[in-house]
């Protein structure tokens, strides 16, 4: 495994391969720490990152997000028992979201597999899966690999994004579908380039040796000039991700297996994730328990409310008539869409599309807390969702 | 459409229990057997011209009473050479203890020690009827316990309460700790410590230091209560006892295919529906019942890619790897122990003598060695039983602990040395015994997991230990012979309540069959 980067530091956070240019950025010097890796909150403005996002394009360091290696003649047939989803469906040079349960029908984890060649698939995660994966590998001939520090890796996202990526050289990028992937030459590298993304709006993943980072940092930023390209921190992610209504491991569900009181973890229907689970599958991972749970009901729905007002209902009780019925463990005011977002987990058999909610919301201003209760509404999809994000070839900006 | 309302993959001893129970219940059962001769671990072999042994177990200690009479065994054949034997710990002085029942003698015994073994038996007898009732009976369920789960918890519970204060505090305490701190508080005599505590590591991977050698002591301790007071021997060798159940089993409406090994467990939508032979031959049926032990069904037969990564997880971290060899031993004579007669020859005799000397033997297997001197259990059955041997001539069997199964040099290389180590051994103890040995067979975990397909060549298909039996046994989520795999049965000696020709395990699986009716 290659450490490099690892070795130039002596501090004891881990340094992403972008490290020398992120720090250069962040005008703000604020961090937080992601996976061990030291991580940008903002760089400059939480609110213009998030528009870099939504109008021009913002660039995002994912390095520190876990990837694992899984090749050998039996590795589809392993992801297809580890993962909900149908894997035979994921052709070569795409991309699949899925979600993968323990026995019980508990979410571990959501990921994205990247399949790269017939035998060969790269799985990224939030949480270290190194452990699991060997477990699951028993009875199987494949070879489970973390590369997590051989890859660097930058999101690419926004209406100008493509732009950005044709003006660094990537020719005919704009050809590229969602959830394809594409190679090309980054001095001598391979540069491997996916159209997925964490924001919900055009854009694109770059993947590169480290060696490579620092260089292809200052290409796309010199590149992307012009289409106003500004590095984004974490906050502003976290804005976008909740526009879309894409769910955040260890925020928006407990990783079963960090799950220490019973009943904290959540099954994938619970989860709203329902679609990523093949019962025709013959066997994968938690299938037996999700078929009880078919049988005999879910606990919970995971429900997006649009809330009255522009107070985020963070960590808010949310109640139907005068019964408490579930808690929000997400919640933003989106500026793109203009309305106040909350993702909330629901006890059933409450929180059906349409229905009337009540969230009850604290804030301060000046040491002055204020409680309302603010109406919402249980609506059926994420209140950002662009035909940009899909159309092919990618309007350029 | 079947012609079979269910398959019984292995024709052991438990198999074979199971499939009569489930006969007699009306259901048509056909067993599926690899090997040509019947009955698994409870197998005769004739490893020499006109020497016969017992090739696995060789003193019947267990056999449920129940089992016994419910299949009729007798009227099946089973015969009984000699029953409720001494077991003769020998001394290298020849100041030998001999255990008859509750009583103990020996020249070298101080009266305190007799009395107190009298004492000990009392007491573990106590405890063992507690065990032997809860082996009775499917083992509860800790959570999502049923009725029945909770009346069985409650039994055992009561039973625990019923021995009073003194012997229930006892027990929580001894339960969980070993032999030899029992010993040592007991009893003065060390040939007398080292046969009891040679009795609680008998088969496993234990030392008389290791924690649960208690728990096995009383393990063997529920063949008191099942009414062997003291080892016994089958007529004909323990095979005998295979084709008796075997007969029962027939003539209960069971079909029995030998030669017939199963490649696989057939699985549709993750339910059982049949199995594949070697050779290609397909059989349907609703149900199937492994006698094979957990981790063969679900690593070889069902393929731990079709079934969830916990169930594997727990499969794959059961502890049955042994270190335990059987010697066999053709002789041209009765030998000439130390300080014995020849009318003690036929009992049980141990070389142990002393717990350090066991302690010793078992370090050796733990850093992948075989014992420099190992301990040995003899049984020389053809004093009983002449249609063994060639007349004037006799058989010796012997366990041999400790014979790693992961022996570190690999065994085809130690075999030879290890062979010769046993005769030497025994040679200490019975002078000019080496030159009576006419022919060996020694059979090392690898061949004893090779000849019985069981996994580590573990004769319990799983040590009996405090984190593998009861509710725990083969594994949480498995215990009550149903499998998370829909139609699959297990009723080998890995499951509840264990190894041992005992018989239970395949009769208890067979009422939880029964019990659960059509939505088994």
């Amino acid at each position: 495994m290659s450490n490099t980067h690892r070795e130039q530091s002596d501090v004891m956070m881990l340094e992403s391969p972008f490290h020398s240019r992120v720090k250069a950025a962040n005008e703000l010097n604020e961090w937080d720490c992601w996976a061990g890796y030291t991580t940008p909150t903002k760089y400059f403005d939480v609110e213009l990152e998030y528009f870099a996002v939504r109008s021009t394009t913002g660039v995002f360091d994912l390095s520190p997000m876990n990837k694992y290696s899984i090749t050998g003649p039996d590795a589809q047939a392993y992801l297809d028992r580890v993962m909900t989803r149908n894997i035979s469906k994921i052709n070569v040079d795409r991309v699949g979201y899925s979600v993968w349960c323990d026995d019980a029908g508990q979410v571990m984890d959501d990921g994205t597999i990247f399949r790269l060649a017939e035998n060969e698939y790269r799985l990224c995660a939030y949480a270290r899966a190194m452990d699991w994966l060997s477990w699951c590998a028993m009875g199987f001939d494949v070879n489970i690999e973390d590369v997590s520090d051989q890859v660097a890796a930058l999101a690419v996202q926004g209406p100008t994004s493509c732009s950005c990526l044709k003006a660094m050289g990537l020719e005919g990028i704009e050809n590229l579908k969602p959830f394809g992937i594409a190679h090309f030459d980054f001095d001598g590298e391979d540069l491997m380039v996916s159209r997925t993304g964490f924001t919900g709006d055009l854009g694109y993943e770059l993947w590169i040796t480290p060696h490579k980072a620092e260089a292809m940092w200052d290409a796309l930023f010199s590149a992307g000039e012009s289409y106003m390209i500004k590095p984004i921190g974490s906050l502003a992610l976290e804005l976008t991700r909740i526009e879309t209504g894409f769910l955040q491991a260890g925020v928006d569900f407990v990783p079963a297996q960090d799950a220490v009181r019973l009943g904290r973890s959540r099954s994938p229907f619970e989860l709203g994730l329902g679609w990523l689970v093949d019962m025709n599958k013959p066997v994968f991972n938690g299938k037996q328990a999700l078929l009880r749970e078919q049988r005999e009901g879910s606990r919970y729905r995971f429900v997006i409310l649009d809330v009255d007002g522009n107070k985020p209902a963070h960590n808010s009780f949310i109640y139907q008539g005068k019964g408490k019925v579930g808690t929000v463990t997400s919640a933003a005011w989106c500026p793109t869409a203009k309305s106040n977002v909350a993702f909330a987990q629901i006890e059933m058999p409450y929180g059906e599309v349409g229905d009337d909610l009540v969230a009850e919301i604290y804030y301060e201003r000046e040491l002055h807390w204020t409680r309302v209760m603010a109406p919402c509404k249980v609506i059926e999809s994420a209140v950002f969702n662009p035909p940009r994000r899909r159309q092919t070839p990618a309007p350029a900006y | 459409m079947t012609d079979y309302d269910v398959l019984l993959v292995g024709g052991g001893h438990n198999g074979l229990v199971c499939a009569a129970y489930l006969a007699r219940a009306g259901k048509k059962v056909l067993v599926l057997e690899a090997n040509e001769p019947l009955g698994g671990a409870a197998a005769s072999r004739e490893f020499a011209p006109g020497y016969t042994v017992s090739s696995c177990a060789h003193w019947l200690t267990h056999l449920s009473p129940v089992v016994s009479k419910d299949l009729d065994l007798e009227r099946h054949g089973l015969q009984l050479a000699a029953r409720d034997l001494d077991s003769i710990g020998l001394a290298p002085d020849g100041q030998h203890v001999t255990v008859t029942g509750n009583t103990v003698q020996g020249a070298g015994l101080s009266p305190e020690d007799m009395q107190a073994y009298t004492e000990f038996h009392r007491k573990t007898i106590k405890f063992s009827k507690l065990l032997a009732k809860a082996f009775a009976v499917r083992p509860p369920k800790l959570v999502e316990s049923n009725f029945t789960d909770r009346v069985n918890l409650l039994k055992l519970g009561l039973g625990m309460k019923m021995l009073g204060r003194e012997d229930m505090s006892d027990l929580l305490r001894l339960a969980l700790i070993n032999m030899y701190d029992v010993m040592e508080e007991n009893f003065d005599n060390e040939t007398l410590k080292a046969l009891l505590s040679f009795d609680g590591v008998l088969g496993a991977h234990m030392g008389p230091r290791s924690p649960n050698t208690v728990f096995g002591y009383l393990y063997r301790r529920v063949g008191d209560v099942h009414g062997y007071n003291g080892p016994a021997v089958v007529k004909g060798g323990m095979g005998a006892l295979g084709t008796a159940v075997a007969d029962a089993a027939r003539a209960a409406g069971v079909e029995i295919r030998t030669g017939s090994p199963v490649e696989k467990i057939n699985l549709q939508d993750s339910r059982a529906v049949g199995v594949t032979l070697v050779g290609g031959e397909v059989i349907a049926a609703p149900l199937v019942v492994s006698n094979a032990d957990p981790v063969t069904t679900f690593e070889k037969l069902v393929g731990y890619r079709n079934i969830e990564t916990g169930m594997v997880r727990r499969v794959s971290q059961i502890r049955m790897r042994s270190g335990v060899a059987k010697l066999h031993l053709a002789l041209d004579g009765l030998p000439q122990f130390k300080g014995l007669d020849n009318t003690q020859l036929g009992q049980r005799l141990v070389i142990a003598p002393s717990m350090d000397y066991i302690e010793r033997a078992f370090n050796s297997a733990k850093y992948g060695e075989s014992s420099a001197l190992p301990a040995l259990d003899i049984s020389i059955a053809s004093v009983h039983d002449s249609s063994l041997a060639p007349a004037g001539k006799h058989v010796m069997s012997v366990i041999v602990q400790f014979a790693p199964y992961d022996l570190r040099e690999g065994w085809e290389s130690h075999k030879e040395q290890f062979t010769q180590r046993v005769i030497d051994t025994i040679s200490a103890y019975a002078p000019g015994f080496s030159s009576q040995v006419v022919a060996s067979e020694l059979l090392t975990p690898v061949d004893l997991e090779r000849e019985f397909h069981m996994k580590g060549g573990h004769w319990h298909h799983g040590e009996i230990s405090l984190d593998q039996v009861m509710m725990m046994r083969p594994f949480p989520g498995a215990t009550q012979y149903g499998t998370a795999v829909d139609g699959l049965y297990l009723c080998g000696a890995g499951s509840h309540p264990g190894g041992g020709v005992m018989g239970l395990a395949g009769r208890n699986a067979a009422q939880e069959i029964i019990k659960r009716g059509a939505q088994a």
